[in-house]
């Protein structure tokens, strides 16, 4: 498995693997908020929890309907399936090739725009740490979904319709966590929901993606 | 190893293709699948795979026995041929691709980025995985598309050398390998039309 994993991580550092696509999009979308919304810096820290999480969930979901096409075109998502690592370990490690290409820069990324919104200097560690606990779901649901719609053409747009109401539960939590944190009110709670949240999609969502797969194959 | 096959029927996309498919594959020898296009071969060998379950019947072996190849050879454009063999040779649990390296004449393009591989190459490549796998049962099929006289020999001297040692394989092709072979046609086990009733594709 851990084969699977670095295999991956290798295309994706290689010409048009993609990596640092999600990163790029994630800065451009925060940085044209400013833009958009006017330079008054308490109307954007007022804003700032939302679209930082908001920009990392739409950068997230710009590479997912590539997690498992590239694998069916060529034929390895066969091969895999026939391989003997359990088809529901072949998920995990794609969503976790997945993670370590978007989300985790993302969470490295966030605090540098977090400047550019004019962030509370308290929310900082909260935004890295919702961020940490919440794009591993991202990453996971989006998984799911490409497990879904692998095979079919034009996949790219139903799976964004189908993984985005899915986004909902971790976005509420993630961006009440920063915005508490920026409010220096407590922040026990979103974070357990965050973490658990992360937790249950980590635990169940494997089996249900691997299913999909084996029905998508046939 | 023995592959026994009774009774089997499959079918591709909810409809029933093939029906009654009955054969024995001994360790040491090769089978051929016959029949014209779209009669169901490629159905035939990806239900054995266990790609996807059969509508009825008995496969002895399980799939974890077999190396199924496609006419995808699932290759990765930007690894290099080294690269590609020594991942299939870690999912497998094997180690080693000097061999298959050496047999199908890859030594020379080892360092070369797969997508600057000819169509051949290519196909050569995806044939040397299943020397990697450390499977008995070899599940092929149309090895030989895009191959020329040189390198369908090259393959039929790896398939000889796999089948004296003890493997076994099941071959869907329309052209002769230069070993010896059974052949089985299964245009006779065509399914005839009728409804599939209760069965669920999905849930089977």
């Amino acid at each position: 498995m851990i084969a699977l994993l670095s295999r991956d991580l290798a295309l994706a550092i290689r010409a048009g693997g993609g990596f640092g696509l999600g990163l790029a999009f994630f800065l451009i979308v925060v940085v044209l908020v400013p833009f958009g919304v006017g330079p008054e810096s308490t109307i954007l820290s007022v804003i700032a929890p939302g679209i930082l999480w908001v920009g990392a969930l739409l950068a997230c979901l710009l590479s997912l309907d590539r997690i498992f096409a590239l694998d069916y075109e060529d034929g390895s998502l066969d091969l895999l399936a026939t391989a003997p690592i359990p088809l529901e370990g072949v998920v995990a490690m794609k969503a976790a090739a997945h993670w370590v290409t978007t989300g985790l820069p993302l969470t490295l990324a966030a605090p540098g725009l977090g400047l550019l919104m004019n962030l509370e200097p308290a929310a900082y560690g909260w935004l890295v740490l919702s961020l940490a606990l919440g794009t591993p779901a991202l990453s996971m649901i989006g998984t799911f979904g490409a497990a879904l719609t692998v095979g079919l053409k034009r996949g790219g747009l139903l799976l964004s319709l189908l993984v985005l109401p899915l986004y909902v539960p971790t976005l509420i939590f993630g961006a009440e966590t920063v915005g508490r944190g920026a409010d220096g009110l407590a922040t026990t709670t979103p974070v357990l929901m965050l973490a658990g949240i992360t937790l249950a999609t980590l635990a169940l969502l494997p089996f249900a993606a691997a299913a999909a797969i084996r029905i998508n194959l046939r | 190893m023995e592959l026994t096959v009774q009774d089997l029927a499959c079918a591709r996309g909810g409809v029933p293709v093939l029906e009654g498919v009955g054969f024995t594959l001994r360790g040491g020898r090769a089978l051929l699948l016959r029949g014209p296009n779209g009669i169901g071969k490629t159905t035939l060998l990806r239900t054995l795979a266990g790609l996807q379950p059969p509508l009825a019947g008995r496969i002895s072996a399980p799939p974890e026995t077999m190396a199924y190849a496609a006419h995808a050879d699932g290759l990765k454009a930007t690894l290099t041929v080294e690269e590609n063999l020594r991942f299939w040779a870690r999912v497998f649990g094997t180690r080693g691709i000097d061999r298959a390296l050496d047999e199908f004449a890859l030594r020379d393009l080892a360092q070369r980025q797969a997508q600057n591989l000819s169509a051949g190459q290519k196909r050569r490549l995806g044939l040397a995985r299943l020397l990697v796998t450390g499977r008995p049962i070899w599940v092929l099929d149309e090895p030989t598309v895009s191959l020329d006289t040189a390198s369908v020999a090259l393959f039929g001297q790896a398939v000889a050398r796999h089948l004296r040692g003890g493997g076994a394989a099941l071959i869907a092709t329309h052209i002769h390998l230069g070993f010896e072979a059974e052949e089985l046609d299964v245009t006779p086990f065509k399914a005839k039309p009728r409804a599939l009733g209760h069965f669920d594709e999905a849930f089977a």
